[in-house]
């Protein structure tokens, strides 16, 4: 007889990379703000120029590479092509006004990095190139295997500068990976690098869901041929079992406080929505029927909590609130809507909308009503909003094969992971 | 105007867990089973008959047309025989497992295929089959053929299969 064996990694290892970093504001410049119109609708053109450092890696992107990828991502910057310009300021001096003025450059970035014993030090600054004015400056410093933490700061401090929102470049994400018919739960940077593995298992794993500490991830395993809910904490690897009743044990969601967990469990009879402590205790029904209601979100306040349900039909969004009571239909647009997730501020909903065969992206505007298609499909499921609501990261599958995208909320900006492995499905956004 | 600031953030996320913890597949059994209960097995379950070829008790799978959980008149005989085994085998554990498609969401399709277990179940119900000696789950899209193109193809996800303890 076979015996599989798997095991938890090391998860410690996954926050080396996180060792903080000192950050030192180094010049008294007076700081001022950018004026853009309406988020999303512009996006801000940013020349990244090469930050003077000596390549020890030729391998490894360098940093500007790494900042102007983000900023691209997130659809609100548009990296100018800046490879072809005579002259690269690395300081203030430097800078050609007129030359970055002819590009249509809005702001740029420019620093240093020096490099001494495994340290790293980078002196930065964002300028506005209309008014010739630094709107950041800072001194970033901290070991050479912070590189990418740095550049993804940096990032982040680029876009909350020129947004007014926080950036999401130094958070994490999770996903499934299938290779070689073995299943693994992985953690990355959100830009899909530095990959680790949580657990790894011969048999199926689905809907991982961060705890809103970031410091667990409930997610749904097959190991014991039958879905099982586990909880499995990212600071010392060990797991629990959170619920392993008779039948289905599937599709956790944490609550907002993280004092709470939706579940879904079935015993002998169709998919219904419980609440449960975190340690397994407390299980209670949240609404009872005799139709399909699963997949469960909260809405960020705690008040409500939005689930798929077939009650009419076909699967639609439904809400009610997180006390119980009667549910009330959200989604009336296509044929089927279902696994839906709700933007930070509570505002916007994503699910998938199935029409004409097609599985695409919507985003629900919980105001207004309004409806956007922001991916074409065939096959796109999970959409998960970033936690500035800016971004919104899904699987889709192309020929059989699972890969992860991103899309901004706008539609516009549509960008691909580049992560090794026969299939990924079922992203998750860490919180910031 | 110097000013330093430490980012504090993550570090409680630092603490170290230089353990790896081996987890067993529980799927599997985790010790050896007494020739003797083995015997008292044979005997009272009778798992010869499900092995048969010849016997309907073999044929372990239901399908079922698209979004549907309708057991079709077709599989009338092979739910009756399984319920009557349950129903004259009082030790007997019977598992239903429902599957679908792959298209649609992972967590909806364990539901879906919840259902077609469900429904499974209840046919044998009515047949005299104990609630106590069956369970139903759902792998939903997770064993589905991901390079389908036509319905044939798709036919194939969408069933229930019966699988018994200890056969």
């Amino acid at each position: 007889m076979k015996k599989y064996n798997f095991s938890v990694l090391n998860l410690s290892r996954i926050f080396i990379s996180l060792i903080l970093f000192s950050l030192i504001n180094s010049f008294a410049f007076a700081i001022e703000t950018i004026e853009i119109s309406g988020g999303g609708t512009k996006q801000i053109n940013i020349a990244v120029m090469p930050y003077k450092e000596v390549v020890v890696d030729k391998t490894s992107s360098r940093m500007h590479q790494i900042i102007a990828a983000d900023l691209y991502r997130s659809g609100f910057f548009r990296p100018l092509d800046v490879e072809g310009l005579v002259n690269k300021p690395t300081i203030l001096s430097e800078i050609n006004y007129p030359e970055m003025t002819a590009i249509e450059a809005q702001v740029m970035t420019l620093g240093q990095i020096e490099v001494s014993n495994n340290r790293i030090k980078v002196n930065w600054f964002l300028v506005d190139v209309n008014k010739k004015t630094i709107l950041t400056t800072m001194e970033f410093s901290g070991s050479t295997a912070q590189y990418r933490a740095i550049a993804h700061k940096i990032s982040d401090m680029i876009y909350e500068k020129i947004t007014g929102i926080p950036g999401v470049f130094s958070t994490k994400i999770s996903y499934i990976s299938k290779s070689k018919g073995r299943y693994s739960l992985n953690v990355a940077d959100a830009d899909g690098f530095n990959v680790q593995s949580v657990v790894g298992s011969p048999q199926p794993i689905i809907s991982a869901r961060w705890s809103p500490d970031g410091s667990k991830i409930a997610y749904v395993s097959f190991e014991k041929k039958k879905p099982i809910i586990y909880i499995q904490s990212l600071v010392t690897g060990q797991r629990t079992i959170l619920a392993n009743f008779k039948g289905n044990n599937s599709s956790p969601a944490w609550a907002p406080d993280g004092k709470r967990l939706a579940i879904v469990l079935t015993y002998n009879a169709n998919s219904q929505i419980y609440l449960i402590d975190p340690d397994g205790s407390n299980l209670k029904p949240l609404i009872q029927s005799a139709h399909i209601d699963t997949e469960p979100v909260w809405s960020p306040d705690g008040r409500m909590i939005y689930f798929t349900s077939d009650r009419g039909g076909r699967p639609q969004i439904y809400k009610v609130s997180s006390n119980g009571g009667e549910p009330q239909r959200v989604s009336f647009e296509g044929n089927q809507n279902l696994n839906p997730n709700l933007s930070p501020d509570g505002k916007t909903l994503t699910y998938v909308m199935q029409e004409e065969g097609k599985f695409r992206i919507v985003l629900h505007d919980l105001q207004t009503g309004q409806i956007t298609k922001i991916t074409e499909g065939p096959f796109d499921e999970a959409p998960k909003f970033s936690p500035n609501g800016h971004v919104i990261l899904y699987a889709h599958k192309i020929n059989g094969t699972g890969e992860l995208s991103t899309v901004s909320i706008d539609g516009v900006v549509h960008q691909s992971f580049n992560i090794h492995a026969d299939d990924i499905r079922e992203p998750a956004w860490g919180p910031l | 105007m110097k000013k330093s600031l430490l980012l504090a953030t993550l570090l409680s996320l630092l603490l170290a867990g230089c353990s790896s913890t081996p987890i067993n597949d529980a799927s599997k059994p985790s010790g050896p089973v007494s020739a003797s209960s083995i015997a008292d097995d044979d005997s009272d379950l009778d798992l010869a008959s499900l092995r048969d070829p010849n016997n309907i008790l073999s044929k372990r799978s239901i399908y079922f047309d698209y979004d549907k959980d309708v057991v079709k008149a077709e599989y009338k005989d092979l739910v009756a025989a399984h319920a009557k085994y349950v129903s004259t085998h009082p030790k007997a554990k019977m598992t239903l497992t429902g599957n679908t498609d792959d298209r649609g969401s992972r967590e909806y399709n364990v539901s879906l295929g919840q259902r077609r277990s469900v429904s499974v179940k209840k046919s044998m119900n009515v047949l005299g089959a104990q609630d106590s000696q069956i369970e139903t789950v759902s792998f939903g899209e997770e064993r589905a053929d991901t390079n389908c193109k036509n319905d044939a193809c798709y036919a194939k996800d969408r069933r229930v299969d019966i699988s018994y303890e200890k056969e």
